[in-house]
């Protein structure tokens, strides 16, 4: 789950970490007043994406009427697909020196990574392409930590200088924050050393791991969450993964592997995928639900249900299926292929209740309800 | 990593629904099941093997090779640990939706003991003719049959596909490796290629992967030195960009991950790459020359 920047802050500043004094603001006259309080402020857009300066959504204000200005403009704007619904306030700070700290989980080492570099206040990729002798990588055993002496290790090798030891506690409380709060990504550019010699974290961004928001939903409380269609949200309520797409072919899964496939061997055909939605894993007893969902889509024209049995019960699926075919009687041409855990019993519910003979491949049930679609 | 009959196995969270389900259907495999764990539950008899209350009281009660978790996502990471510490060779770490912190804790104490890990959000390892340990239908003969082709998956399901075409084609499986559909996993691509490069009776591979990553890119690598044909198959060209689909590892982000530089790179490599999973016995067949 992504954070939103004044969302993220908190955090960072519960951890030690000193950020801008700032306030948050959802009308023109809120920001106002905030700048009216803190003097020449920074009006920044708020949308859960990065990039926000180059897209114009951060301006500089020096009065109250300048920072209502600015949010009048900004709020309502469209940054990287996502409405401006808020603006955050913050006072200036004067910058002598842009730097960039972030820790996330990395495939490769398989631990949290602890990413530094001198040169703040750009794409990080724009300065390992550049300047790479400014970046260091510095990968973490998660059961150790990254105590404040490895912090100091890493900070002392590109020469900082007099606030050496400050940026190194920030950059070991960045990790302590990452670690505490079920980070994916948690990244601060710029963290910035004032003119008056303190570290300051300008920016945050903060990814929450999805599969710790059971373990902490007070923090993810404060989080943005996808912004869903209505049958994303439905399916999502009744524990199912559903994203729409724009075709006409309805597409019915067991597992994000096959599902996927489905929808590649629909488009293979010529078709076009009206869905993705996966059954698989615990969910494949949802298979009822799942159905029914698809089906209140107008778009759709023909279905594929394709099911191939490893963990997910293939009997238990059909039988889901088969239960909400029978309540809502569909008139769209829907094709099967069954394999797996529980095929023969499966086979012989559909032909016994539905009278209903699956195709012999999937390939040749994707290209079945793609004919019937045109 | 890849199971084999001599392999002793422990199932952890072996009394659950599911953790019967399948043991039932391991051991009429084969699979040499030697115990269980359940923390309320030791000295019971289930499944007929006895129950410890851990995988350190199994390893001193029975001795076990590979630990098989049937365990809910947040404690896996306290049954990974223990059965890391007792000693297992493997753990086959089927649970989905484990915190990622998580699964970072127990793969640097797997590393540091040389334990070797195929998950998490596996379906598991399948040697025909031998052993399955996971959820997979390796009763299933249509599925599965004991042959040359080895199946590397991150997908289950998609897995079981793939070795229901090679079957249907006249060939079997000498084994299947279930790598698991997560963004951090233990056994990567690569690495089950170089386990199936030399595993006996292995003639050629059947590489099954999906959007997102680079796990089939650094696969392609190894790839490149092989001399036993590599045959895969991409899942989620037609998926669209920044979504994730369904599995964690399965997002394209900007121009990483993406199915063109999958494929380019595989084929670069001398791979195969398949445009539909049904191809497979044709292409298997055009590689081998039989």
């Amino acid at each position: 789950m992504n954070f939103e920047e004044h969302a993220a802050k908190p955090l960072l500043a519960g951890r030690g970490i000193a950020v801008p004094r700032g306030g948050l603001a959802k009308t023109p006259d809120e920001a106002a007043e905030v700048a009216a309080r803190i003097g020449a402020v920074v009006v920044k857009a708020q949308v859960p994406a990065g990039k926000r300066g180059k897209a114009g959504g951060i301006k500089l204000a020096a009065t109250p009427d300048e920072a209502r200005t600015h949010a009048r403009a900004l709020i309502g704007m469209e940054i990287a697909g996502h409405k401006v619904e808020k603006v955050l306030v913050e006072e200036q700070v004067l910058i002598e020196r842009e730097l960039y700290a972030a820790v996330l989980s990395d495939p490769v080492s398989k631990g949290p990574l602890v990413i530094f570099s001198t040169e703040g206040g750009m794409d990080i990729e724009e300065v390992a392409a550049t300047a790479p002798d400014k970046l260091r990588f510095q990968p973490v055993d998660i059961r150790r930590g990254f105590p404040h002496a490895d912090a100091e290790t890493l900070v002392q090798s590109l020469g900082l200088g007099a606030a050496e030891s400050k940026v190194a506690d920030a950059l070991a409380r960045l990790y302590e924050a990452y670690a505490a709060f079920d980070a994916e990504l948690l990244e601060i550019n710029p963290l910035i050393v004032t003119r008056d010699g303190r570290v300051v974290a300008l920016d945050c961004k903060f990814v929450m791991d999805d599969c710790g928001i059971v373990r902490q939903p007070d923090v993810a409380r404060a989080g943005t969450p996808e912004k869903l269609t209505g049958l994303e949200a439905r399916a999502e309520a009744a524990g199912l993964k559903y994203i729409d797409l724009e075709g006409d072919v309805g597409v019915l899964a067991n597992g994000a592997g096959l599902t996927m496939t489905t929808m590649d061997v629909v488009r293979h055909h010529g078709g076009r995928p009206a869905n993705f939605l996966e059954i698989g894993g615990e969910a494949y007893t949802q298979a009822k639900p799942a159905l029914e969902l698809l089906l209140s889509n107008p778009r759709i024209k023909s279905l594929v249900i394709n099911f191939c049995g490893a963990f997910a019960r293939t009997d238990v699926m059909t039988q889901g299926v088969i239960e909400a075919i029978e309540a809502l009687q569909p008139r769209l041409p829907i094709f099967f292929s069954v394999h797996g855990t529980g095929d023969e019993e499966a086979i012989r519910m559909l032909k016994d209740r539905l009278g209903v003979t699956p195709l012999a491949t999937m390939e040749d049930a994707c290209k079945a309800a793609v004919e019937a679609a045109r | 990593m890849i199971v084999r009959g001599a392999d002793r196995v422990l199932v952890m969270g072996i009394t659950g629904k599911q953790g019967t389900f399948w043991t039932e259907r391991m051991q009429a495999y084969g699979t040499q099941i030697v115990g269980g764990t359940h923390p309320k539950k030791a000295g019971a008899t289930h499944c007929d093997v006895l129950v410890f209350a851990t995988a350190r009281d199994a390893m001193k009660g029975a001795g076990f090779d590979v630990a098989v978790l049937f365990i809910p996502p947040l404690m896996v990471k306290e049954a990974a640990m223990d059965a890391i510490e007792a000693g297992a060779k493997g753990l086959v770490v089927l649970t989905e939706h484990i915190p990622v912190q998580d699964v970072m804790y127990f793969m640097a104490a797997a590393k540091e003991r040389d334990a070797r890990i195929l998950g998490p959000n596996t379906a598991g390892a399948v040697t025909p003719g031998e052993c399955f340990a996971g959820f997979m239908p390796a009763f299933n003969v249509r599925i599965f049959k004991k042959g040359s082709i080895g199946v590397i998956s991150r997908s289950g399901s998609l897995g079981t596909l793939l070795c229901l075409n090679i079957v249907q084609a006249g060939y079997g499986e000498s084994a299947f490796v279930g790598i698991g559909g997560d963004s951090i996993i233990g056994t990567t691509t690569r690495d089950a290629l170089v386990d199936l490069d030399t595993f006996p009776g292995t003639e050629a591979v059947v590489m099954v992967g999906e959007i997102g990553g680079s796990m089939e890119e650094e696969a392609a690598d190894y790839a490149r030195s092989m001399t036993k044909p590599v045959v895969a198959f991409i899942a989620g060209g037609a998926a669209p960009k920044g979504k994730k689909m369904g599995h964690a590892g399965a997002i394209v982000m900007g121009n990483k991950g993406t199915y063109a530089s999958k494929r380019s790179a595989l084929e670069a490599a001398g791979v195969t790459v398949l445009d539909t999973p049904s191809e497979v016995g044709a292409v298997l067949k055009a590689r081998l020359g039989r």
